[in-house]
């Protein structure tokens, strides 16, 4: 059977884990690496390594904002809403930049190639406004140069 | 130039985001083709403060400072380090006034005007490399403690300098390490806060980055002075380099002895973990920051007890800033007399600002205790860009108010920008011009703390929502004669009667904005207008 799934991978995860309690957020954190997000089996799985209620598992990944509960695309384009970032301009960016990639804040296009969001900050407040596209810190953005980071989508 | 240097690579985060790490490599391959390997020592460093100007190149020991440095200007860079050779003065920092060009940093108002203690590592030394810290005089703390002081020597030592906790409230660290140190109890922890929530402010991350050793070094006289036995360090999520250079320097004062058991053969046993937070500002709160250790979703719970007295697990637990804990090291070292010299009456010591909004010079910053708004912000802020006029300030984060310009001349402590109704916080200072919306500003800080509101108290939960659907309204050109009184009727609700300080404190740009700007909200309300334009409240 194919492990499409990857539950090779997070057993392998699992194995440096004692089965304690205070390990969950830790593994959820390795094991969403895995895919990028949490499916509901890999939580399931958790569950049962720690001996809880997968509704308990739930119930802390669905607290945090850094777990992912749905797919997202290849590209994360995040847009710093922090004071900093909001007093030079971010809402007009996100805005202009939601247009560009007819997408709304929080929402993943269908062909999973960009998801689009806002974190509360990038902690890069002197180079405001800010966007990050996967590990890439982009500073001191404009409107103009906020649609040129997508220009297959600009024409 | 001299004979000997080094050139300093800022790659702190800011920098970094600008090509630094290009700029690195760069020079480090120039310098070898000009074979200047023998006299030139190409070294990366944490951030060097002006991050707005950043990637930032340092040449010591003359303190040749070179801004915005692009890959292609390294080649220049490296010939000037030839014998014989000058600066290159294409990049120095000019006086926006006057246009001078100023080559060495320390003539630059924006950092000439600082006092730099807490972040003198920062900028100056490789954060990977423990024989940075060690050549700075690092670790030498830690063997005085462990070879020559008595637990309560430290504490008193703590007590007796004054210092307030940088975390927000501001709490004396002595007292709190006392209150543990007295509970009885063969287990215990200590646990630094590097949660860093408040938008606008990254100061912590700038000391994990930039000084790691520093706070391992704070954490080590902690866990001596109340006898614990096991560390914790809390980082948000958002910041993988910090988390990185934490496990690097970790790793390395394992190597070196400094942790691990009968450290310094002094009988003495700790070790510190890294944790890493999963994004909810609540967390940075004591108590939901346990929970969150400890596996839950990061509810705060009432206090008393205090976690001094039961913390993780139930055991009595230390829980200290970031920079609070960096700067036990120093005042140990220099003792609490040459820290009580520092600061207001009972504000003492130093404090780290991230200087933001708009301002012309944006960065990192330290100041002691007790300047002046107006210093900050005109002097080494060097004033609000464009020819605009100053209108407010913003400290503390969405817990803090805004204050207009009748406070640029109070001098900064705890207990002053209490009184004018903000606070310290963790140390933000977002700064704000005549264009910038009042109206817009507190609602833009109630959607922050409505949706970080952990959800389980109702005064928090419905009450920041409530506050927010009324900002909204108004800035939607929808408000209503009423609005402002239910407002602050709604608010002093939320203050009283919340759980957490989350919600105590939420309500505190409202009130701020609406005492220092009520105009604004009438502009809104009566005249459905909003005077500096970013409400788009006609068309709608
Ligand atoms: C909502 C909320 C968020 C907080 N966030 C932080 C934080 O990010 N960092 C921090 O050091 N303290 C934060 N605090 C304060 C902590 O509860 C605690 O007072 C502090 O870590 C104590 O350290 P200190 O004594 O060194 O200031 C927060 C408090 C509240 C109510
Ligand atoms: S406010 Fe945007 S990076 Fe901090």
């Amino acid at each position: 059977m194919s492990d499409e799934f990857g539950e090779a991978a997070l057993k392998n995860i699992l194995v440096f884990y004692e089965g304690k309690r205070s390990e969950l957020i830790p593994i959820l954190q390795e094991a969403q690496g895995i895919h990028g997000w949490l499916p509901g089996k890999t939580m399931q799985l958790i569950a049962d390594f720690l001996h809880i209620n997968e509704g308990e598992v739930h119930s802390v990944a669905s607290f945090y904002n850094q777990f992912r509960l749905m797919p997202l695309g290849r590209k994360m384009v995040t847009v710093c809403r922090g004071t900093a970032c909001h007093i030079r301009g971010a809402p007009q960016i996100l805005e202009d930049i939601g247009q560009s990639l007819r997408l709304k804040e929080g929402e993943t296009s269908p062909d999973l190639e960009y998801t689009l969001e806002s974190v509360a900050c990038i902690g890069c407040c002197a180079l405001a406004p800010v966007v990050k596209v996967n590990h890439k810190i982009h500073g001191e953005m404009t409107r103009e140069r906020a649609v040129t980071l997508f220009p297959k989508l600009s024409e | 130039m001299s004979a000997k240097c080094n050139a300093l690579v800022c790659l702190g985060t800011g920098c970094q985001s600008g090509g630094a790490e290009e700029v690195l490599s760069s020079l480090k391959e120039e310098i070898e083709r000009l074979s200047l390997e023998e006299t030139v020592q190409v070294k990366q460093t944490g951030c060097h403060g002006f991050c707005q100007r950043g990637p930032l190149v340092v040449i010591e020991p003359e303190g040749i400072f070179y801004s915005k440095v692009t890959p292609d200007d390294v080649s220049e860079i490296a010939k000037s380090l030839l014998p014989g050779e000058t600066p290159v003065e294409r990049l120095f920092y000019r006086d926006p006034a006057t246009d001078t060009p100023l080559p060495h940093y320390m003539e630059i108002p924006f950092y000439s005007k600082q006092q730099r203690t807490l972040l003198r590592n920062c900028g100056h030394i490789d954060p990977e490399e423990i024989e940075e810290y060690l050549a700075a005089g690092g670790y030498q703390t830690i063997k005085k403690v462990l070879l020559g002081m008595s637990r309560e020597e430290v504490i008193d030592e703590i007590k007796r300098s004054g210092l307030r906790g940088l975390g927000g409230a501001g709490f004396p660290t002595g007292r709190k390490w006392e209150v543990c140190y007295k509970a009885q109890d063969t287990k215990k922890y200590v646990i630094c806060n590097g949660d860093e929530g408040d938008p606008g402010a990254f100061q912590d991350r700038s000391v994990m980055e930039g000084t790691p050793h520093s706070v391992l070094e704070g954490m080590m006289i902690a866990a001596y002075a109340i006898g614990a036995q096991q560390g914790y360090i809390y980082v948000r999520a958002e910041y993988p380099l910090a988390v990185k250079r934490l496990r690097i320097a970790i790793s390395q004062a394992k190597k070196k002895g400094f942790l691990g058991k009968d450290i310094l053969g002094s009988g003495f046993d700790f070790k510190i973990a890294l944790f890493q937070g999963a994004g909810a500002f609540v967390c940075g709160e004591e108590t939901a920051l346990i929970a969150s250790v400890e596996g839950f979703r990061g509810m705060p719970r009432l206090r008393p007890p205090f976690p001094a007295e039961s913390g993780m697990e139930g055991k009595p637990t230390i829980i200290d800033n970031v920079k609070t804990l960096a700067s036990i090291p120093i005042i140990i070292d220099e003792g609490a007399e040459s820290f009580v010299r520092i600061g207001t009456e009972k504000s003492k010591g130093t404090v780290v600002f991230a200087l933001t909004g708009k301002v012309e010079n944006n960065g990192l910053i330290e100041v002691p205790m007790g300047m002046t708004l107006r210093e900050i912000i005109f002097d080494i802020g060097g004033g609000i860009p464009d020819g605009k006029a100053f209108k407010a300030v913003q400290t503390g984060g969405p817990s803090g108010g805004c204050l207009p310009a009748s406070f640029l001349d109070m001098p900064v402590d705890f207990d002053s920008l209490k009184a004018a109704g903000s606070m310290m916080g963790s140390g933000g200072l977002v700064v704000m011009d005549e264009e910038t919306c009042m109206v817009d500003l507190a609602r833009y800080f109630l959607d922050f703390t409505q949706r970080e509101s952990c959800g389980q108290c109702i005064p928090c939960r419905l009450g920041t929502k409530q506050l927010f659907d009324i900002l909204n309204d108004i800035t939607k050109g929808q408000g209503r004669p009423e609005d402002i009184d239910l407002l602050l009727e709604i608010s002093e609700a939320v203050s009283t009667h919340s759980l957490c300080a989350l919600g105590k404190t939420a309500p505190n740009p409202v009130i701020t904005t609406i005492r220092y700007f009520r105009d604004e909200y009438e502009a809104h309300i009566n005249e459905k207008r909003c005077p500096t334009g970013v409400c788009g409240m006609l068309e709608s």
